[in-house]
């Protein structure tokens, strides 16, 4: 097969059927980057998980004066020795408790003034309003249930909170919009997939004489099918590379605006995104190589 | 060189057979005119021998091959030992004489050094030496069949198909395609020409097989057209 040969069939064909090629590359590089961005909004999620679950806590909250309404504080705020029972079981525990830090009440309304200076309540409450708390770090983040069920409901403990619950909303925001995009490239690439084998039609029409003499002198089917295959895995290609853009162009916009906005999510890197690219060229340009393939043997008879 | 073995073809929703039990052989060298009416089968009977049909029973083989049993992937291979020609010429209009030419050899893999060689020299032999750059278009007919034959031949096939190949030109250059059809013949490859023109075939006084409704009704040494169509 002669290279050049090949070549300037592929431009005569590709110019031929300008618009069609637009459309094709138009929806594949779609298609391609919805597949990129689904597969990214996977590693990030990952990414988040092993870097949140190693920040998160568990907290085991106590009992403070205004509690005694409710039941398990009926007995007032809780003591200093029911947070050092508390913290001894606590150290029983290990391996599985890997450390657990004291948050006074004091301290506990000093963090909740820093992080909310305007809030109104803050003129309201003081210190005695903020529950003291042990902070609780886990070996395996999932076995929240066991420190669950040891703590709730022990003498002064108010409410065992695990803060991973806060992060399964987000994760299941992110693992959502996964979803949503998995959908959409699936009908994108069912378009990109018609649009390809509408356009090798065109295509095998408009040569039809080409084909017919080459069929008649003796060329092989590899030297018939192979402009066609070689156009669509062209169009692909460009597709791809468009896709390749707009994925980076999308992990500019996420560092350069939206982190600045979400500062306590750590976005996966640019190089995350470029191991993500060769796939989409691959799995673009073998798509449409494929799908050609088979409108040709439909389209081009031996 | 073509043999046809009790060779009958029906094609798909049709009652009567468009070719009805021929046999015959046809030998190397051999210059041979099929005659008939339209619809008598000739086309059909050339379709199976380039293998774009296939018998419905009997056996056809062309160049020592049996086609019913030629799988497809070899197909290719068998048409580059035929050459064929039609009355339509079947050029590429955006293309120059050479190119076209070239054209056939380029799709079977011939080296560029090798094409740039014989293209010239088909030429010249189809007397269109020094018109290599000319578009089909600019061409009278004659010498647009002219291309069509170095085409044909430039691959020097054991076998030339001709369907009708002066069905679309007037006398003068039907004569000078025949001179040359002749020439091609001379150097030992076997021509088979289907045709309607009386005069030539009266002419040349070469072996005549006659179809008439699928069924092979004349097979004649230095035969003659033979019927008022």
């Amino acid at each position: 097969m002669r290279a050049q040969f090949v070549l300037s069939e592929i431009g005569v064909g590709l110019r031929r059927n300008l618009t069609m090629t637009i459309a094709v590359v138009v929806s594949v590089a779609l298609s391609l980057a919805l597949a990129g961005a689904s597969l990214l909004v996977r590693d990030q999620v990952n990414s988040m998980k092993d870097y949140w679950y190693d920040k998160v806590e568990v907290s085991i909250y106590f009992c403070i004066k205004a509690d005694h309404n409710s039941p398990q504080c009926a007995s007032g705020a809780a003591t200093d020795d029911q947070v050092a029972q508390v913290k001894a079981d606590l150290d029983k525990m290990a391996p599985l408790v890997q450390s657990s830090t004291y948050e006074s009440s004091q301290e506990a309304y000093k963090h909740f003034k820093e992080s909310n200076p305007d809030n109104p309540l803050l003129a309201a409450v003081g210190p005695d309003a903020m529950p003291q708390s042990w902070r609780v770090k886990l070996s395996d983040p999932t076995k929240f249930d066991v420190i669950q069920s040891a703590f709730a409901g022990k003498p002064g403990v108010k409410s065992v909170d695990d803060q991973r619950k806060i992060l399964e909303n987000l994760f299941g925001l992110l693992r959502g919009l996964q979803t949503a995009a998995f959908v959409i490239m699936v009908l994108m690439l069912f378009v990109a997939l018609l649009l390809i084998v509408n356009t090798v039609r065109v295509s095998a029409f408009s040569r039809r004489r080409e084909t017919g003499i080459m069929r008649l002198v003796g060329a092989s089917n590899f030297y018939v099918q192979m402009p066609f295959i070689a156009e669509a895995a062209f169009a692909a290609l460009l597709g791809s590379v468009l896709a390749s853009g707009l994925l980076i162009g999308g992990h500019f916009f996420v560092h350069g605006w939206l982190a600045k906005k979400v500062g306590f999510i750590t976005f996966i890197g640019l190089s995350s995104v470029l191991a993500v690219i060769p796939l989409l060229v691959v799995v673009g340009m073998g798509m449409a190589a494929i799908a050609a393939f088979f409108t040709l043997r439909k389209y081009l008879k031996v | 060189m073509i043999r046809f073995d009790n060779v009958s073809k029906t094609y798909p929703k049709q009652n009567r057979p468009a070719l009805d039990n021929v046999s015959l052989e046809i030998e190397k060298g051999e210059f041979v005119f099929l005659v008939g009416s339209s619809g008598s089968g000739k086309s059909t009977f050339l379709r199976l021998c380039l293998r774009e049909e296939r018998p419905s029973t009997g056996a056809v083989h062309v160049l020592g091959k049996d086609l019913g049993k030629l799988s497809n992937w070899k197909v290719p291979h068998m048409r580059r030992q035929l050459g064929t020609v039609f009355q339509d010429f079947r050029l590429l209009p955006n293309k120059t004489v050479g190119q076209n030419v070239a054209f056939a050899l380029e799709v079977i893999g011939k080296p560029k050094s090798a094409i740039n060689k014989v293209v010239p020299e088909v030429l010249d032999l189809v007397g269109l030496g020094g018109k290599e750059g000319r578009m089909p278009g600019e061409l009278s007919g004659g010498e647009q069949q002219r291309v069509a034959i170095a085409r044909a031949f430039v691959n020097r096939p054991m076998l030339l198909i001709a369907d009708e190949p002066t069905g679309n030109l007037d006398p003068q250059n039907s004569v000078g395609i025949m001179k040359l059809l002749d020439r091609i013949n001379r150097t030992g490859t076997t021509v088979l020409m289907a045709t309607h023109d009386q005069a030539i075939v009266d002419q040349m006084r070469k072996r005549v097989i006659e179809l008439d409704k699928g069924l092979l009704v004349r097979d004649q040494a230095r035969g003659v057209y033979g019927y008022q169509s």
